[in-house]
């Protein structure tokens, strides 16, 4: 297999997966309905006082961003173990690494980058400071992409289940507390007037390091999910 | 070596052995568990600082250390079993999580209990606190997911993938807790940390550490022994095994 | 011993109830996880030995000779 081939084969397998992500723009809109649904929540719940809400804004945009994410891991390759292109995939020369990486990219693509690019709107409503917003939505680009990578792990360990849903939550969830720590401390950093850029350092480490783990795991689970 | 790594995958010979192995260790290490208990509560001087209170640490501080021990336990005989598919290193990896979890468990309830006179609340989002909580989840995910598996043999390789995984985060989960907790460190609250432990009181919390480990090593026996029956119930010898147990 | 007295001990300067019921969760929880996998261990033996029983049971080894 030569490095080229397995570069256009990944290529289409993400082309693939965005037509299909593409084709259902209701569901495309969905995580960010449930964000904003949950954004809304806070205010009813903690009380509608500007300064109360400014204060926990990094925390819940964080806490939410992270949430949609992990509702929407679990479909990564449901559907595609249900038709059977997965077993396809893995029968396919391709190292599997490779593949796995293109379908979180393609996740990453349809939920990470969706949720970051709309995260100003979100955070202007919960009274963030406009100061930290560049923070909050770098943090959230580069968060997210680590989210989808250790989402896919849980996904991938639990797609041949019949109730893998909250099984994948109680799997995945003490791995993105990291993710979680750094980014709500980036926003906090920007708020407070310290420069955000040590902590979007450390999430773009995270982010190598899962790039280069991750996608191991997931294959790995994809093969006992396959058998299944 | 290799006849030995051999008879490691043999359920009866493990079976065997491990029998002849609780029949001391266990005794042993029930009555090292008592005696290093009775010594930290009622032979050691109290703390000048936390008077009385901090002889939870004979309990609290070997639970937390094997705790987080037995993870490592676990994610190795999981990488073993993924890479040379050892029958036993998967029975091995699905005991440690309830013990591990159980222990995780006590050094939570004993720090919550020290911290209700040391710092007058049940709880506290203290670093090392938090981490354990995490710790506890890991293991609970571990525990869910084989059971949410019909077929065990892949539900210990799922397992497997998962202890490994949660091997290479750990690290980073507590590190990040760490400097979260820094950041965000109340003033009212001070730590002892730093401090050298006077060798009166290091004694019995050394002695009291390697009996969690043998304490470890009893359970994650005593719970391979029940895995390997079932796994093996339609084998000659596991029949033989429940037809002696019936007559005697 | 340090403490003069058992009350002494049960007290300890206020923080008996404290010390004392950490190390009676661990106590329980100990017990808890050395006993649980034993009794798990006899139940299934003796179920095995029955399941053994009943099968033998059903088919009696002078069965077929009577046939």
């Amino acid at each position: 297999m030569t490095p080229a081939a397995t570069v256009t084969f990944c290529l289409r397998l993400l082309r693939r997966q965005l037509v299909l992500g593409l084709r259902r723009p209701v569901e495309l809109g969905n995580p960010l309905l449930f964000f904003a649904m949950v954004v809304a929540l806070f205010p009813l719940g903690l009380g509608p006082a500007p300064d109360t809400l400014a204060a926990f804004a990094p925390g819940i945009l964080w806490i939410v961003a992270l949430l949609s994410n992990l509702l929407t891991s679990d479909a990564v390759f449901r559907s595609d173990l249900e038709d059977g292109s997965l077993e396809q995939l893995l029968l396919a020369p391709q190292p599997l690494y490779f593949s796995a990486l293109a379908y979180v990219l393609a996740h990453w693509l349809l939920t990470g980058l969706l949720l970051g690019l709309a995260s100003p709107l979100f955070a202007l409503m919960l009274g963030l400071a406009p100061g930290a917003i560049p923070a909050l939505a770098a943090s959230l680009l580069l968060g997210t992409a680590v989210l989808s990578l250790i989402g896919g792990i849980g996904a991938a360990l639990t797609v041949g289940l019949k109730r893998g849903g909250m099984l994948i939550s109680l799997l995945i969830l003490p791995f993105y507390m990291p993710v979680l720590i750094f980014g709500s401390g980036a926003v906090q950093a920007a708020l407070n007037g310290n420069p955000a850029g040590p902590f979007l350092a450390i999430l773009g480490a995270l982010l190598c390091m899962s790039i280069a783990l991750a996608p191991m795991a997931i294959a790995a689970g994809l093969r006992i999910s396959v058998d299944t | 070596m290799w006849t030995l790594f051999h008879k490691f995958g043999s359920p009866p010979w493990l079976y065997r052995l491990s029998g002849s192995i609780l029949r001391w260790l266990l005794p042993i290490t029930l009555l090292a568990l008592v005696g290093g208990a009775v010594w930290g509560v009622l032979f050691t001087a109290p703390d000048f600082r936390q008077g009385n209170s901090y002889r939870i640490i004979y309990i609290h501080v070997p639970a937390a250390v094997v705790a987080l021990a037995g993870y490592y336990v676990m994610a190795i005989a999981g990488a073993v079993s993924l890479i040379w598919r050892m029958k036993m290193a998967d029975i091995a990896m699905r005991a440690c999580a309830p013990i591990g979890a159980a222990l995780t468990f006590v050094a939570l309830v004993t720090g919550s209990i020290w911290g209700k006179p040391t710092w007058g609340t049940w709880w506290v989002w203290d670093a090392r606190i938090t981490s354990m909580l995490i710790l506890l989840f890991l293991y609970l995910g571990v525990v869910a997911l084989y059971e949410a598996y019909e077929n065990k043999a892949l539900a210990a390789k799922a397992c497997a993938i998962l202890s490994l995984v949660g091997t290479v985060n750990i690290p980073i989960i507590y590190k990040s807790v760490d400097w979260w907790y820094s950041l965000h460190q109340p003033a009212s609250i001070k730590f002892t940390g730093g401090s050298t432990i006077d060798p009166s009181m290091l004694y019995p919390l050394l002695f009291m550490i390697t009996a969690f480990y043998c304490l470890f090593t009893c359970a994650l026996l005593l719970n391979m022994r029940v895995e390997i029956l079932q796994r093996e119930q339609r084998t000659a010898w596991v029949r033989a095994l429940a037809n002696k147990g019936a007559a005697g | 011993m340090y403490f003069n007295s058992l009350a002494a001990a049960l007290q300890m300067d206020g923080h008996g109830a404290f010390v004392w019921s950490a190390y009676f969760i661990t106590i329980g929880v100990v017990a808890m996880m050395v006993y649980a996998p034993r009794r798990r261990e006899q139940r299934f033996l003796r179920q095995l030995e029955g399941q053994i029983r009943r099968s033998e049971g059903g088919n009696p080894p002078g069965a077929s000779k009577e046939v």
